[in-house]
């Protein structure tokens, strides 16, 4: 059994003075292109911490997560679209064309609303996974199964968008970077540094959210599922309705994230929802420190940002760090870097090493001025 | 009639390959409890060692063999992926026993690392170092426990991993300026042809059977009676049900859970292998072909129950025989007369990749009645 895992909170100051300042600086420091990617890694920082929510906190791997962030882009993607749509023939995206369509399909249609856009963005994907997550968690399907079945609807929902060119363009996925947007081309300068003050402006509205809701009794009752679901339901809750409210709403937030990548990534398709996709978030929660909720966000950011770099100068060797990364978190860090840093890591590292000396067991007569303690 | 009857090959074919696919996958998830995500990759080795195999007997001096190439490859690919599994289950899963989600993230990782490896690294010298392996891993296990313990465990040891290194290494040179296809890495698919015996068909009843299908329907059954035996009449096979069922107690019965472990998991991982073979039988080999089989493998064992292989078998068949009926539009062929609103919703799915959309969501509406799948694990089982 896990004990809850909690960083101090000085700690927790320090790395939010850093993220604050980092976010301040970057448009000033960084050239657009790695602005850019800053911001779509922050963006991606939300659907972390979502996965931190389901799986940190309340046990459940769902390896599915890219359904709900292919939702999301797509909500953004079909409203940017049908609105920079108005000089192709029939008012319709330019790709229906492509497949000889004349009429909108119905599901396009309130997506002309910008109100209703906004809405659908979290609304949608939040949906879903309460219908996902009901089903399987009424049955109290758990554990590993749990993490096949997401992984399968996964592959369902890539296989229907990949196959439905005539309904949202298959394979080719939705373009935003050349739709309009007050006036402004979507993948103009000005406005991605708009959206990269919007995603950090959201990631922190996130965290506030997901602090409030595992900083409470309904967060305690998510730990207790996570360390002992029978118990929880023995002691009078209903574990399926606290796991699936908080599967809609990690769910939500993926939606949310989605949007925002895509809008700045400027492409929605159904590569969103492919399966190593998904895994990789888990891994950005798992190598930041699960249950930390900051550890998700700078997981998801340092760990993004270091793919970038590598694979630039290294196409190849990513794919073993990755691999590695996952075996060594597992195997070896299991709460992470900040869970590590904070077990005094570092420390038994070094004097493993040989440099500093050991800490001592015990110390609190240490500090009552017994050096050594006797065996 | 003809129909059916076509329709019906077709489905065990696309099931006999799931099958194979799964057995190995059901044999380490019902009997260790542990998520495979590697299982794939091991199937990519198979393939890829069917490949070497048959370079290997394009070769002058084994010419002559070249059309039994494919039952060598069976038993190289079986070893390699054992060898590969059994050091996967060493270094890695042996340390996460008890906890299934943390097994499936590092078995990604693993998954990951060997796709990559394929990719960037000769296969000559993949070659070498499974073999490096292989004789490092079985040299200490032949020696006389006599000769061990004259020397010293430690020395033997060395000396065998000294002697493996040094046959990996020439046999990684030998292959690599012999066949210099395999000297370089690439990251294209390969192709595996198969023998003259194995291309065209049986023509019977009206319908053509392609020999490769009907090679791995045989090779499926083969594999499924040889598993069946082992586990239920070989005295290994008792051993590994007995820590199945109750693994502290087995242990104290004098039964080596370590020794179960590690033969569990090389019998499932070489079953990977050997499925492998199979799908570099049908198609191009690749570092991705076994990660396009992987979620199917894991719907047949959800659906068929855990840690049974009736219900594997069951479920690997009606998974491939609603396949090919859906996604073929088989459906309207066999009854054309179809009321028009019905009869454009089978259209709608007539692909194969609909095909899929609708199998695993009909799966998924199966589990909410049957949650634990066809043949649930009877007993009582404590939670958690």
């Amino acid at each position: 059994m896990q004990n809850t895992f909690k960083i101090k909170p000085s700690l927790s100051f320090v790395i939010w003075i850093a993220i604050i300042a980092a976010i301040i600086a970057a448009p000033s420091l960084l050239p657009v292109f790695r602005l850019n990617l800053l911001g779509r890694y922050l963006s991606l920082a939300i659907v972390a911490l979502g996965v931190d929510l389901i799986w940190g906190f309340t046990g459940l791997l769902s390896l599915g997560q890219g359904i709900f962030f292919a939702l999301g882009g797509y909500c953004a993607a079909m409203f940017l679209q049908l609105n920079s749509s108005g000089d192709f023939p029939n008012g319709i995206p330019e790709f229906f064309g492509l497949y000889g369509i004349q009429k909108l399909p119905f599901f396009w249609e309130p997506f002309k609303s910008s109100i209703f856009t906004l809405v659908a963005i979290w609304l949608v994907p939040t949906l879903v996974a309460a219908l996902l997550g009901f089903l399987v968690f009424r049955n109290r399907i758990k554990g590993v199964y749990f993490s096949i079945l997401t992984q399968a609807a996964l592959l369902v929902f890539f296989n229907f968008f990949n196959g439905q060119q005539k309904l949202i363009n298959g394979t080719n996925g939705l373009k935003t970077d050349v739709t309009q947007l007050f006036g402004q081309m979507v993948g103009s300068d000005s406005m991605q540094r708009w959206f990269f003050w919007i995603t950090a402006l959201m990631v922190v509205l996130t965290w506030f959210f997901a602090r409030w809701i595992v900083h409470d009794r309904f967060g305690n009752v998510l730990i207790g599922i996570r360390d002992d679901e029978a118990r929880v339901r023995f002691t009078g809750y209903n574990p399926t309705l606290f796991k699936t409210i908080v599967f809609a709403i990690a769910g939500g937030l993926a939606g949310i994230s989605g949007a925002l990548y895509t809008i700045q990534s400027g492409i929605v398709s159904p590569q969103f929802m492919t399966v190593p996709f998904s895994i990789e978030m888990v891994i950005w929660v798992a190598v930041g420190g699960r249950g930390t909720l900051v550890g998700a966000i700078l997981g998801a950011v340092i760990i993004n940002y270091a793919k970038s770099l590598v694979s630039e100068a290294l196409p190849a060797s990513w794919m073993f760090i990755q691999g590695g990364l996952f075996i060594l978190v597992v195997t070896s860090l299991p709460e992470g870097v900040l869970g590590w840093v904070q077990s005094d890591g570092p420390r038994n590292l070094i004097s493993r090493l040989g440099i500093a000396r050991p800490i001592s067991t015990y110390p609190s007569l240490e500090a009552q001025g017994k050096d050594e303690v006797k065996p | 009639m003809q129909l059916i009857l076509e329709s019906l090959f077709n489905g065990i074919a696309i099931g006999s390959v799931l099958l194979i696919a799964a057995l190995g996958l059901a044999i380490v998830f019902g009997l260790m409890g542990v998520i495979n995500l590697a299982h794939g990759e091991l199937m990519m080795l198979g393939a890829y060692s069917t490949y070497v195999t048959q370079l290997i007997f394009k070769l002058p001096a084994f010419k002559a063999f070249y059309n039994s190439y494919v039952i060598v490859a069976l038993g190289v690919a079986f070893l390699v992926s054992a060898v590969v599994g059994i050091v996967l289950e060493r270094l890695i899963i042996r340390r996460l026993y008890g906890n299934p989600l943390e097994t499936l993230l590092a078995t990604w990782g693993v998954s990951l690392i060997l796709q990559q490896f394929v990719r960037s690294v000769p296969l000559a010298v993949g070659s070498g170092l499974v073999m490096t392996l292989l004789i490092g891993l079985t040299l200490p296990l032949i020696i006389p426990q006599k000769i061990i313990d004259q020397r010293g465990k430690r020395l033997i040891n060395l000396g065998s991993w000294a002697i493996s290194v040094l046959i990996g290494i020439t046999s990684a040179n030998s292959l690599a300026t012999s066949i210099s296809k395999l000297g370089r890495a690439s990251a294209r698919n390969v192709d595996v042809t198969a023998p003259a015996w194995m291309r065209g068909g049986i023509e019977m009843w009206g319908i053509t059977f392609p020999v490769t299908r009907l090679v791995i329907i045989v090779i499926t059954i083969i594999a499924v009676l040889a598993v069946t035996w082992f586990l239920n009449r070989s005295v290994w096979g008792m051993r590994i049900r007995a820590v199945t069922q109750n693994r502290p107690m087995s242990d104290c019965l004098g039964i080596s859970t370590e020794t179960v472990d590690i033969l569990t998991f090389g019998i499932g991982s070489g079953l990977a292998g050997i499925a492998g073979v199979a799908v570099s039988l049908l198609g191009s080999v690749g570092p991705n072909v076994g990660s396009n089989y992987i979620v199917g493998c894991f719907m047949v064992v959800v659906l068929g129950g855990v840690g049974n292989l009736l219900g594997t078998i069951i479920a690997s068949f009606s998974i491939g025989i609603m396949t090919d009926l859906i996604g073929a539009g088989r459906l309207l062929t066999i009854w054309p007369d179809m009321p028009s609103p019905l009869a454009s919703t089978v259209d709608f799915f007539a692909t194969t990749s609909m095909a899929r959309v609708l199998v695993f969501a009909l799966i998924v509406v199966f589990l909410q009645f049957r949650p634990a799948g066809l043949f649930p694990q009877k007993g009582r089982m404590v939670e958690g």
